[in-house]
């Protein structure tokens, strides 16, 4: 076994030419000949939809699958609080430069820099894409846009449609898709699930699909397959991704050869809900918008538990403000959730389960009016008291962390191709622009971005040097892989033990929150990686499914997906293991500064780590791509 | 909140293998349930009792559980999403049920909404009616930069009221007729409330309309359940708006 030095094929130049030069470099595929491609898209959220409108419209055939009813349903949907874009309307000092820089420092210096300039390039097209599709955008008394300021960020580039940005994004690339379906260029294949990657000749070819209605398997053949399946945030249980939210398409590819790059790098977001009891299925965000104007504090005294209006303004910890004063509550994700727990740790948690801090928009009031306030949040003051049944107009909200985003994912090139030919990664699926932290809004501006600005172009430079070869789906390694696949499903039934397969998806949430979490030392992390296999040895002994495979069967699915997060679990507490060093959302414990805060090793970590699967039993090679900053600077964050 | 809270309930469940079988009401009781869970946690709740005890559990649809997705929607008491105003179903609490009560639960039923199994409907025939029109003809790269449009701000917000719509379809199982006249008109007027949507608009009408027709959904009687029931609170002024828009379209519409 040798360990890999990966080549992430950025051009040469200049960081602001590079990729125009890139485009004009990448070979075109003649306007007739593109009908004769076919491109499979998993995935219709943001990146997968905008990806498969965009190809369908160059004239690619396209078919596009999605586990929901509609492809409109995908959870880019639940994205709150807007996305970023470098128009600089608000003339506060924005500029591309500036995006790039900000969005390279908030990943802590663990994502290519070229990726990432192209990134703040696009956004600018991105919002002028979505406003043509009609997106509502919110829009200031002359008609022009609006915008706001948001976590990690100290100009107002961030566009939004009320606190539904997501929605209304993903609502016009579905319309786009849409179009397209109606055009028959597109066809969509809804309530199906991949299982499983066809590989031919060394190149990604197909992919098999379970109807989830009939439980029947179908055989789908490709000239190339873009995975755009979204995060693994779900390994924790709980989280604030859907509930069908899965890792099970990243994880067949895997298993076949793609490299998975930094599993270890997940985003606990700060502002949810905190947990009610042990039937909570899922966790719901309040967008970090609201720490723009909320005041985020704890009692000061260990073990205060009156109620928070009670608290005078004396015996009050605004810890955020306390510690940076000069980002106060608008600091990165990653430090506001670790000062969440960390208050929490000191006994200085909120709330019947000491588990919560206080966001408080008192002032907020006091200063802009209870309208102003409404106006900017009320839905998200509604979704809250819904929940809780408290109303944070009278009271402040108590917020705690919770899975949200997975900056890892599948290892792609500068031409969001994963090092398996043919099969393309976008979106949060792949490991790209965030590095060790994304900031927020701007997983809308990265879906986007990769789906309508990036792979139209580069699919056609990788489809310039190949061609189209009439192969069909009675090929032996469709056969083979639809075959491995119906196996695991029957094995699965045929199980028939006494737990379910939540039961075995909460143990296993259990360990990746208290081990593989916010904050991670090599003994917790050793303590995972023995407890994960017994985990999954047990749930393979003994998970009950009832029903046949040839119905509707949610807990086959289920489980399905639980098999799959029960190995890939393993894979994030490894390589959680072997970066000693912290960074972003990783933070190990051993290496933190005098001040608690990440310290990185850039003398031996400034690289990306991707993993090659070896077989079962076999410890994964950790390949490396080597990260340069030529650009922005290496140094440690600093938000005081 | 301590356990003395929780509740027991009986709940009658409408259970159907699949969609060419014949379906029946079905009696369940379940104890120990926490007036802080959700309605859709209080099934599951209910599922893995019933998996332990080696029965079928209850298929329902259901994805982001934050209310926004679109995907969950029962018919909870006979009303669409249940009792609470402005909400899913998966927003709904526990706590606005009493210790006791019996609580009936069946599914989006609709003639263009067929039954798949127990509660999961298909309403694949939205996808239909949106694909007819419901969007604006711009392939990517040829937008403008955002600013050459100006949308005054009142026109924004309501075309942004209508945008909202999750496309859950409680407003066709709300409705008697089975219309789903405020699910496309709330596009009809999303779109055409933007100067965007312009150049389309006679044609969106006209071809939504006639593909929701087609499909088979009913027509407006004006009773106002789908508003009531919306958990959006999509306003039936839209059905006006696109009643106005059909006309006008139809009478001056070259091709019709």
């Amino acid at each position: 076994m040798t360990i890999k030095k990966l080549d992430g094929k950025v051009p040469g130049g200049s960081i602001q030419d590079s990729w125009n030069n890139h485009r004009f470099k990448l070979k075109l595929v003649n306007p007739a000949n593109k009908r004769k491609y076919r491109v499979i898209v998993v995935g219709t959220g943001l990146a997968g939809a905008s990806a498969a409108a965009s190809l369908s419209e160059l004239g690619y055939n396209v078919d596009v699958f999605c586990i929901q009813d509609s492809a409109r349903r995908a959870h880019s949907i639940a994205a709150q609080g807007g996305i970023n874009a470098a128009k600089n309307y608000t003339n506060d000092g924005d500029s591309i430069w500036r995006l790039f820089y900000d969005t390279v420092k908030g990943g802590d210096f663990r994502a290519r820099e070229a990726n990432v300039y192209r990134l703040a390039q696009v956004s600018v097209n991105i919002i002028d894409q979505c406003v043509a599709q009609g997106v509502p955008f919110a829009r200031d008394y002359g008609g022009y846009l609006s915008n706001r300021s948001f976590g990690g960020a100290q100009v107002s580039r961030t566009f939004y449609a009320r606190g539904q940005t997501g929605q209304q994004l993903l609502l016009g690339a579905y319309s786009a898709l849409m179009k397209e379906a109606a055009h028959g260029k597109v066809k969509l294949h809804t309530r199906s699930e991949m299982v499983n990657l066809v590989m031919v000749n060394g190149k990604a070819r197909g992919i098999i699909v379970r109807d989830v209605v009939t439980g029947e398997f179908s055989k789908h053949v490709a000239d190339a397959v873009i995975l755009a399946t979204g995060g693994y945030g779900n390994v924790f249980y709980l989280s604030t991704n859907a509930k069908a939210s899965n890792a099970s398409s990243i994880w067949r590819a895997y298993k076949k050869g793609a490299f998975f790059g930094n599993p270890c790098y997940t985003q606990i977001h700060p502002t949810c809900i905190p947990v009610h009891g042990d039937n909570q299925s899922k966790l719901t965000l309040m967008s970090e918008s609201l720490r723009n104007d909320g005041r985020v504090w704890v009692p000061s005294k260990v073990g205060d538990k009156r109620p928070p209006n009670e608290v005078t303004e004396a015996e009050r910890d605004y810890y955020l403000e306390r510690i940076y004063p000069s980002f106060g509550n608008l600091v990165p994700r990653d430090v506001a959730s670790r000062n969440a727990k960390f208050q929490a740790d000191q006994k200085k948690g909120v709330g019947p389960s000491g588990m919560a801090v206080y966001l408080d928009f008192r002032d907020a009031i006091k200063r802009d009016g209870l309208n102003v306030v409404k106006e900017k949040y009320g839905n998200l003051f509604d979704m809250y008291e819904r929940i809780t049944a408290e109303n944070p107009y009278q009271v402040p909200m108590r917020i705690y962390p919770a899975s949200h985003y997975t900056m890892g994912g599948l290892w792609v090139d500068y031409n969001l191709m994963s090092n398996l030919e043919g099969l393309f990664v976008l979106g949060e699926a792949n490991f790209s622009d965030h590095g060790a932290n994304r900031l927020g809004a701007s997983a809308l501006m990265q879906g986007l971005a990769d789906g309508y600005f990036v792979i139209p172009y580069t699919i056609g430079g990788y489809f310039a040097d190949y061609k189209p070869d009439g192969l069909k789906t009675d090929h032996p390694e469709f056969e083979k892989a639809l075959h491995e696949s119906s196996e695991r499903f029957q094995r699965l039934l045929k199980i028939q033990g006494k737990r379910t397969v939540d039961d075995f998806h909460k143990a296993l949430g259990k360990i990746m929150w208290d081990d593989v979490g916010m904050s991670r030392n090599a003994k917790g992390l050793q303590h995972a990686l023995k407890e994960i296999p017994a985990i999954r040895e047990e749930f393979w002994r003994d998970v009950r499914i009832p029903g046949s495979g040839s119905e509707v069967n949610v807990e086959l699915e289920k489980a399905g997906r639980l098999a799959d997060f029960l190995e890939l679990g393993e894979l994030m507490a490894l390589d959680a293991l072997e970066r000693p060093e912290s960074c972003g959302g990783h933070f190990r414990e051993e290496s933190q500064t005098k001040d608690n805060e990440a310290m990185r090793d850039d003398e031996k970590f400034c690289h990306v780590a991707a993993w090659e699967w070896q077989g079962e039993g076999t410890k994964p090679i950790r390949n490396v791509e080597e990260l340069k900053f030529e650009h922005v600077k290496l140094a440690q964050r600093s938000y005081k | 909140m301590s356990d003395q809270h929780n509740m027991r309930l009986s709940l009658k469940i409408w259970r159907q293998a699949n969609s060419l079988s014949k379906g029946q009401m079905v009696d369940y009781e379940l104890d120990g349930v926490s007036p802080d869970v959700s309605f859709l946690e209080m099934m599951d709740q209910l599922n893995d009792k019933l998996i332990k005890e080696g029965k079928d559990p209850v298929a329902f649809d259901h994805d982001c559980r934050e209310g926004i997705c679109g995907m969950c929607g029962v018919v909870i008491n006979g009303q669409a999403h249940g009792p609470e105003k402005e909400t899913t179903t998966c927003q709904l609490h526990m706590r606005k049920f009493k210790n006791g009560d019996t609580i009936v639960i069946e599914p989006f039923r609709a003639k263009p909404f067929p039954v798949l199994k127990d509660l999961m409907v298909n309403r694949s025939a939205f996808d239909e009616i949106i694909k007819a029109g419901g969007f604006i003809t711009v392939s990517t790269g040829q937008a403008p930069d955002a600013h050459t449009l100006l949308v005054p701000k009142g026109d924004a917000e309501l075309s942004m009221d209508a945008a909202q719509c999750i496309g859950c379809g409680a407003c066709v199982a709300s409705c008697k007729n089975a219309s789903a006249m405020l699910f496309t008109s709330a596009k009809i007027s999303h779109l055409g409330l933007l100067p965007q949507g312009q150049a389309e608009a006679k044609t969106r009408v006209l071809s939504m309309v006639e593909k929701m027709d087609e499909l088979g959904f009913g027509n407006c009687t004006n009773e106002a359940e789908c508003e009531a029931n919306c958990p959006k609170n999509i306003s039936i002024s839209n059905i006006a708006r696109m009643n106005r828009q059909y006309l006008c379209s139809a009478a001056t519409h070259p091709t019709m």
